[in-house]
């Protein structure tokens, strides 16, 4: 390599606010853009084209038959909305559900695997990741051999009276558990407690174990430590748990299909219906639009109240 | 003007003479560019990043994208057949490496057969397979096998190949009367049944105690099976059973009756009757005693019956449903006649046994053909009326009307509501 393009390179990494501020010459204007190539492409192909067409496919009218045109019916819109509100609702209540439960077992695990696991962490760690070796479909399935009218799970519980409890606040039905609204979020919990685990575990990790002494020598208590050092300091992880959590939770089906009933049927399972049964297309992507909207708007509110520094 | 005259040997002028006395494919040319120009056009407008671009998408009109015209068959030279099938719908040897009367038919024709089991869901390989179809595009199958609602929406698109009766002499001879003229494919110039499939009402002893079920009234009212009653996804089965518990006949009714019978289900839905709308899920089901009682498909129930004793079925008095899961040849299939020599062989009887005598479900062929044939191998398949229907069991099968595509859309969105959506 000559000295002059050496010179040129180092130039240009270079951080001086001067000359970046200062219009460039030749090659060199282009270069950030061919560094953002890469991405781009990925962005348009695989997120900003499939939108689009959603996007078409949701202000268009017809039928298989006489075949799909673009007639700007943004009605179509209102009226999945109308008709579909219940399902929307079950789906963030369901999501929220299975994201606080996700959090209050997630978080007592991700400290212990940070502060207490010591030479275990490593096997705990995989531990935690390990369901993902089998597939999704499988796992939840299994639940439904678990959870089982006549099994073992379904028996204590009724023995100690739990799902009389839980059959009058609505969310078992006549002492059983599969095909209830317990069943689903308990589903949708098992299934995206990894999601948790591991940004809460990355940022406990993080903490300085010196902190912790260092709260104690100011004569706080093992509670106060927690609430006024531990925590703030694990707000990153937190956040990004319950996102990764809510989110992919929000727009799920399987565990309504597998482990739910007629009255528990999520958002995710009518976009399935009318995209593969009705063949309905504008509805579900318009459906699927709506949601992710709704699920942007919610986020966004999260995100201002919770918090975004250094996320991850 | 002098008549413009292409420089084409005698056999392509006389091809394309052949395509344009066809209909439907004389505007395929027109169209087929005009669609390609607004397509490019679509992209342009993309590039510039717009709202323009959302105009450009849309999906063509099904049946018009290409002619229906039969595609150039490889058969000769590759001697390949690509075959899409369900899930454990074929014979299997005993280590589960092979299907013995596939194996037989490449012994003897030379033909490799690729199986495939792809298929999990009608509605799932529509949505699978549509984009290729309806693109006149290659879907990479010769053979695929779909029920007969599914079929019957294919043959309407014309997404499938006419069959050459020439070469399913065995089919066309052997073929039950009860399968022969469906309306939607009457005299089977696109489609041969691959098995027949009956609908029934399975209930589990233990978990009824050992009162028996026997019709859908009691599914949808007895209390004693209040939250263990499973009925099925599939619109047409809960519908047609309903119907015919209603007295309707599925073969002819009305949409007033559609409603009644959907207003019918949504009682039992509303009082928690019902636990679940369910696929091939119910076997787990009402094999652990989850479900007490459901509407069930025989050949499954057949199966379960060798391993839990407990599984019962009843065909009830109103009658049963009956339909198909049919082999079609998709547009663009590149054997084509090696597909229809494989139809042909499993009408052959003792392969149509072998197949019947392993999978359990209805054999489509005549009974007093497979009857004989069936009993060499097991006499107690011979004589199992939902493997091979006697008399009495024929007389009560009744099969779902054929819908328009009005209907169809306007059913299932009614049927969807019944199941939670």
């Amino acid at each position: 390599m000559s000295a002059a393009t050496v010179t040129e390179e180092a130039r240009q990494d270079a951080p001086e606010p001067p000359e970046a501020a200062k219009p460039r010459r030749g090659r060199g204007r282009f270069v950030p853009y061919w560094l953002l190539l890469p991405g781009l492409l990925w962005l348009i192909v695989f997120f900003a084209l499939p939108m689009i067409y959603q996007a078409s496919t949701s202000i268009q009218q017809g039928s298989l038959e006489d075949g799909f045109k673009v007639t700007w019916h943004f009605a179509t819109y209102w009226d999945a909305l109308s008709e579909y509100w219940p399902q929307f609702v079950r789906s963030v209540a369901y999501a929220a559900c299975a994201t606080v439960l996700c959090l209050l077992l997630g978080y007592p695990l991700a400290y212990l695997i940070a502060f207490r696991a010591g030479r275990w962490r490593n096997l705990v760690l995989i531990l935690v990741i390990a369901p993902f070796f089998t597939s999704f479909l499988i796992r939840t399935l299994a639940w439904k051999t678990i959870l089982a009218d006549g099994g073992p799970v379904v028996g204590t519980l009724n023995s100690l009276h739990i799902l009389d409890v839980t059959t009058w606040l609505g969310i078992t039905e006549g002492h059983r558990i599969l095909a209830t609204p317990l069943a689903v979020v308990c589903g949708l919990t098992y299934n995206f407690l990894p999601f948790m685990i591991l940004p809460l575990y990355t940022s406990l990790e993080r903490i300085d174990g010196r902190l912790h002494e260092a709260a104690g020598d100011l004569y706080a208590s093992p509670g106060t430590t927690f609430r006024k050092v531990t925590f703030p300091l694990s707000m990153p992880g937190v956040v990004s748990g319950t996102l990764l959590t809510f989110i992919p939770a929000a727009g799920d089906y399987v565990n309504a299909d597998l482990l739910g009933s007629t009255d528990t049927r999520m958002i995710g399972n009518v976009i399935q219906t009318q995209f593969l049964r009705i063949l309905d297309y504008p509805t579900a992507a318009a459906l699927s639009f709506i949601l992710m909207a709704a699920i942007l708007a919610m986020v966004t509110f999260y995100i201002r109240r919770a918090g975004t520094e250094d996320l991850v | 003007m002098e008549q413009y005259e292409p420089d084409l040997s005698p056999a392509q002028l006389a091809a394309m003479r052949r395509s344009l006395r066809n209909a439907r494919a004389r505007s395929a040319p027109f169209s087929m560019s005009r669609r390609s120009l607004l397509r490019a056009s679509a992209g342009g407008a993309l590039a510039v990043g717009g709202l323009a671009g959302l105009t450009g998408c849309g999906i063509p009109a099904a049946g018009k994208t290409q002619g229906g015209a039969p595609s150039t068959d490889h058969s000769a030279e590759e001697k390949v057949i690509n075959f899409s099938n369900w899930t454990e719908y074929i014979d299997l040897s005993d280590d589960e490496k092979h299907h013995p009367t596939l194996e037989a038919f490449t012994k003897r024709t030379g033909i490799k057969v690729n199986y495939t089991e792809d298929i999990n869901d009608n509605n799932e390989f529509f949505g699978k397979i549509k984009p290729m179809l309806a693109g006149g595009q290659d879907t990479g199958r010769d053979l695929m096998v779909l029920t007969d609602w599914l079929a019957a929406r294919l043959i309407r698109y014309g997404w499938v190949q006419k069959l050459d009766p020439s070469l399913l002499p065995h089919a066309y001879t052997n073929l039950a009367a009860q399968f022969r003229n469906p309306d939607w494919d009457p005299g089977r110039a696109y489609s041969y049944p691959w098995q027949g499939i009956a609908t029934v009402v399975a209930y589990n002893t233990k978990a009824t105690g050992g009162k028996k079920i026997t019709s859908v009234s009691q599914l949808l009212d007895d209390p004693s099976l209040r939250g263990k009653v499973g009925m099925l996804q599939e619109m047409r089965d809960t519908v047609g059973m309903t119907l015919l518990d209603m007295g309707k006949d599925p073969g002819s009714f009305k949409a007033d009756d559609f409603d009644a019978a959907i207003a019918r289900v949504q009682k039992a839905v509303d009082k928690k009757q019902i636990r679940r709308f369910t696929g091939n899920d119910y076997i787990s089901d009402l094999s652990k005693g989850d479900l007490a009682a459901c509407l069930a498909w025989a050949g499954d129930i057949v199966q379960l019956q060798a391993d839990n004793p407990h599984v019962q079925f009843a065909i009830p008095d109103a009658g049963y449903l009956s339909s198909t899961d049919n082999m079609l040849i998709p547009n663009k299939a590149r054997h084509q006649s090696n597909a229809e020599r494989l139809m042909d062989y499993y009408y052959e009887p003792p392969v149509a046994a072998e197949l019947a005598a392993w999978i359990n479900y209805v054999t489509p062929l005549d009974t007093d053909i497979i009857k004989p044939e069936l009993a060499k191998i097991d006499k107690d398949v011979a004589n199992n009326p939902l493997i091979v229907p006697d008399k009495a069991m024929s007389a009560k099968a009744h099969a779902f009307r054929s819908l328009s595509a009005k209907e169809d859309s306007a059913f299932e969105e009614k049927f969807a509501k019944l199941t939670g959506a």
